[in-house]
């Protein structure tokens, strides 16, 4: 038996690219780190779905820890993820602040109508000027937002149940206790 | 019925796989001559079995037996026949039964057309390549069972994903495997010959046209591939540098070197260790691919369904095969004898180059491709490595490669010297200014001029090689020309392909021109000297898809020259959109027209491109395949 | 080394290069054309982050179709390309960016392709060199191994 570094040198090579496929496969390709952590929530200025006339802006999301929920009445896990959101608004857990995204008005009242409202106010987002600023790739993605108006936290798909209880809600508590 | 037939064969070819595996392999170190003829016969029944497996499968489709799961995810009753057929491999668990299918294909014909090989070679090269087949076999039916039975029986099936129903797509994964599990041979005869401590000219010269054979039809199926891209995904590209087209290039800059390493081998003996190297890359590479669309590591535009569980399956087989060849190459490969060394001026140095440009093409490919992969696990960061990345970094290797290209073929072997190809040199560096100059007042790029430059040299070079070798000018050549061998031809053809397809990739990246614009009917854009006009949109249907189809018609200097038709697709049982793009085809500058998004009231997304001789890179591509297959034709000289 | 250098420039030159060259652009008056030229060429090296490996200008994904509004409003709005892509990619981060910028985790991808063909052209004349410096008996040529083979076949023959 005799090696030679020579020899052994495309071993070595394969043997690291083997790791890294190992690992590749652990992980999901299409979720994206955000970049908004800590960081103030984008400036908006935006109409309220329920009235046009009436737009909203930053003012909303001062003084109070806020979730902000994107979604569409066109997102097939959106219907999944709302009668939670449902629960938790009728348990007044926590302000939902909504973002119908890439919708068209009437759709979109009568996804709210049918489901149930679960949000404060609902920010009609048709052309993507929020989701953009926000870095959203898909819907449901939600974003915790602290008192002072910075983002804290970024959840991409429907919030269940465990994700509620495990992961926001103790987030939520710290920054409720935070000045 | 027929589905159960299919599953027992494909547990029988199994069992064969794995006695294939084993027998001949002891056979070969007992030296017992009956064991290592067991490996043929072993070769012959395991792909009778996969082959009447492959017909069941077949058959079930053609009748629309939904009982059979596969069937009802991927077929539909209202399918042309041809597409019934091509739904076959249309999915994950058929297109890995064609797979070890064209892998039994191989395997069969070694006892064909190995009658003069040496037995223990055969028989350990029969024995790989079985465990090969043990491994593919049972990743099919632990993992990707095609056969297995649905209840209730569905009243109908989901169709066939509208993307894949092209004819251009459903002949694409046959070529592509064809090439892909080609390199098999070439990995098993590499484990072989490391077992036995021994490479020579027999070895090189009989292995040399299976590598032909597959890297023309990879080549093929590349281009294929790159031609569906182009007509059906509407957005005028040729190439994307996908990953998933990516890992379609890498066997084949890989083969392309091993092609070149074993002439070198074949005829000097020198490059062993080399040449065994990359027999191990190139089917390696071809795993890898496999891996990763069928794992969904990467994100592509051509992926199948992922699974992790297959994922975590295939990079199993991909450590054991690969990882265990290289153990063998670590511990046998300074066992291998041959000649070292080459001159710096000589044949053998140019292949050497060759050799040496492709494999940095390759890596550079390659990084590009897993990058991201390697980042991300080895950090939190995420990246993406696009076309601009390739561009930049893979084009210039080519360049160089390229030059050499121009050289290479005229220089001696063993040795020559400078000054012999200082008259070549000067009239090439006369050449490429002459014509550089001569696009650059027409085309106002300096970077296309001077590629475009290399172009016309590359053929020119080629061209004053073939006439070196036929003593062009001089009585006789008519007669020489026609004795030239096979292999010449090849030569000739393939370069020269090379030098068209890459005149048409320069004039695709310099001078192509497109616009996107927002148009109502009748409504027109200006792009570069053509004018479209979008002049009607008209709904209709089909039976498995409803359709707007849009007139676009096209004036260059106020005199109407072309009416493009573009449709979009919508097709009922995968509720899915498609679009298909209006292309007029010529020979130097094709018109393309894709419709996008849109409404009567708001008007349609056109996206309009000018591309000045896109039809050249395909046909340098299959002049290259057509170039390989010629070469097949080479008489094998006898050595014994 | 000078090799060395000169490709070294030469890459520089090709990433750094394009960012530069437009950097002065008077945004006041610009022309539609100029603007979808900025545009194409913008939405070219830009990720649709939702689709497989696609720019924005060639995907007909609606977050790309938004993300193509959003370019022509900045440019509109008096940014050059520069400060556009810096946009997209303070909010999607790098993955945004289909050219990767040079940066620390990206030396190796970058460099390793530059830097393994000099390697690679180094020791191919390392080693023709070394070949000169000691000959060895040269094996046959082909022509010199034909003519072996004839000879031995009619030896064969005879015999």
């Amino acid at each position: 038996m005799k090696f030679t570094l020579k020899g052994l040198f495309p071993l070595l090579v394969f043997f690291a690219l083997c790791i890294a496929f190992a690992y590749g496969l652990t992980k999901d390709p299409r979720e994206l780190p955000s970049q908004l952590i800590d960081r103030p929530f984008p400036q908006f200025s935006l109409p309220d779905l329920m009235d046009e006339t009436q737009l909203l802006d930053n003012s909303y999301l001062q003084g109070q820890v806020t979730l902000v929920n994107i979604f569409g009445s066109w997102c097939v896990a959106c219907d999944q993820e709302h009668p939670m959101l449902v629960k938790l608004s009728r348990n007044g857990e926590v302000p939902i602040l909504g973002v119908d995204w890439r919708d068209t008005r009437e759709d979109g009242l009568r996804w709210l109508a049918r489901g149930g409202n679960p949000y404060t106010r609902v920010i009609f987002d048709a052309e993507s000027k929020l989701a953009i600023d926000l870095g959203v790739t898909g819907a449901p993605e939600t974003f915790l937002v602290d008192k002072k108006g910075q983002i804290r936290y970024k959840h991409i798909g429907p919030i269940t149940e465990k994700v509620w209880q495990e992961t926001l809600k103790p987030l939520i508590v710290s920054m409720e206790a935070e000045q | 019925m027929i589905a159960e037939i299919g599953q027992i064969m494909l547990i029988l070819a199994l069992l064969l796989a794995f006695a294939q595996a084993i027998l001949p392999m002891v056979g070969a170190q007992r030296r017992d001559a009956r064991l290592m003829a067991f490996g043929d016969r072993a070769a012959v029944a395991q792909f009778i079995c996969i082959l009447v497996a492959f017909m069941a499968l077949t058959y079930v489709f053609i009748v629309s037996d939904f009982s059979v799961k596969l069937t009802a995810l991927n077929s539909h009753t209202d399918k042309p026949l041809l597409y019934k057929i091509s739904g076959v491999w249309g999915n994950h668990e058929g297109s890995m039964l064609l797979w070890v299918l064209i892998l039994s294909i191989y395997g069969a014909l070694v006892p064909v057309f190995g009658r003069t090989l040496p037995a223990g070679l055969k028989a350990r090269a029969l024995s790989v390549q079985g465990m090969i087949g043990v491994g593919f076999l049972a990743f099919i039916l632990f993992t990707s069972n095609p056969f297995l039975r649905l209840n209730p029986v569905p009243m109908n099936g989901q169709g066939l994903n509208p993307l894949l129903q092209d004819p251009g797509l459903a002949f694409h994964p046959p070529f592509l495997y064809l090439g892909y599990v080609g390199f098999s041979m070439a990995f098993s005869f590499s484990v072989a010959a490391l077992i036995e401590g021994r490479v020579d000219a027999v070895w090189a010269r009989w292995l040399r046209p299976w590598v032909l054979v597959s890297w023309c039809f990879l080549t093929i199926g590349i281009t294929m591939g790159s031609v569906w891209a182009y007509y059906e995904l509407g957005w005028g590209g040729w190439w994307g540098w996908d990953p998933v087209e990516n890992v379609s290039f890498l066997p084949w800059l890989v083969g392309t070197a091993l092609l070149h390493s074993i002439l070198v081998l074949g005829k000097r003996h020198t490059m062993a260790n080399w040449t065994i190297l990359l027999g191990i890359t190139a089917f390696s590479l071809s795993l890898i691919g496999t891996f990763v669309v069928r794992s969904g590591v990467l994100t592509s535009v051509h992926s199948f369904a992922v699974d992790p569980a297959r994922g975590v399956f295939i990079l199993a087989l991909l450590a054991i095969a690969t990882g265990g060849a290289l153990i063998l190459y670590s511990l046998r490969a300074h066992t291998l004898r041959s000649n070292a060394g080459f001159d710096f001026v000589s044949k053998e140095g140019g292949l050497v180059l060759n050799n040496l440009l492709l494999i940095v093409a390759t890596i550079t490919v390659f990084l590009g491709t897993f990058y991201p992969l390697l980042i991300e696990a080895f950090s939190d960061d995420k990246i993406s490595v696009g076309a601009p990345y390739f561009d930049i970094s893979f084009a210039p290797v080519m360049i160089v490669l390229i030059l050499f290209m121009g050289i290479g073929p005229l220089v001696k072997w063993r040795t020559d010297s400078f000054a012999n190809l200082r008259p070549h040199l000067l009239k090439s560096g006369l050449l490429i200014s002459v014509v550089a100059l001569l696009v650059y007042l027409f085309g106002k790029s300096v970077l296309g001029a001077l590629s475009m430059g290399i172009a016309v040299y590359l053929f020119y070079s080629t061209l004053v090689a073939f006439g070196k070798k036929i003593g062009f000018g001089k009585p006789g050549a008519w007669v020489r020309a026609k004795a030239q061998s096979p292999s010449v031809y090849g030569f000739l053809i393939a370069h020269l392909g090379m030098a068209i397809a890459m005149a048409g990739i320069v004039s695709m990246s310099v001078w192509a021109e497109k616009d996107v614009k927002i148009l109502s009917i009748g409504d027109s854009m200006n792009v570069g000297a053509y004018t479209f006009t979008l002049e009607k949109m008209v709904p209709g249907r089909e039976v498995n898809y409803q359709f707007v189809k849009g007139d676009v018609s096209v004036s260059k200097n106020g005199k109407k020259i072309a009416t493009l038709h573009s449709a979009r697709r919508f097709y009922f049982v995968r509720e899915m959109v498609t679009s298909e793009a209006g292309i007029q085809v010529r020979f130097n500058r094709n018109l393309y027209v894709g419709i996008g998004d849109g409404s009567q009231e708001k008007g349609w997304v056109v996206r309009a491109y000018i591309h000045p001789m896109v039809c050249w890179i395909w046909l340098g591509a299959l002049m290259m395949a057509l170039a390989g297959f010629i070469s097949l034709f080479e008489k094998r000289r006898q050595i014994s | 080394m000078r090799a060395f250098l000169v490709f070294v420039l030469l890459f520089t030159f090709t990433v750094f290069g394009q960012a530069t060259a437009q950097q002065s652009a008077a945004n006041a008056s610009l022309s539609e054309q100029e603007i979808e030229n900025r545009a194409h060429k913008i939405g070219e090296s830009l990720r649709c982050v939702v689709c497989q490996n696609q720019s924005i200008d060639e995907s007909n994904a609606p977050l790309a179709a938004d993300m193509r509004v959003m370019v022509r409003e900045r440019i509109r709005g008096g940014d050059t390309n520069e400060q556009v892509i810096t946009f997209m990619r303070d909010r999607y981060g790098d993955f945004v960016l289909l050219k990767p910028p040079l940066q620390a985790n990206t030396v190796l991808l970058w460099l390793a392709p530059f830097f393994l063909l000099v390697l690679f052209l180094v020791w191919y004349v390392v080693q023709a060199k070394r070949k000169r410096m000691a000959p060895t008996a040269s094996p046959l040529s082909d022509e010199e191994q034909q003519q072996f083979q004839k000879l031995s076949q009619n030896q064969g023959g005879k015999s």
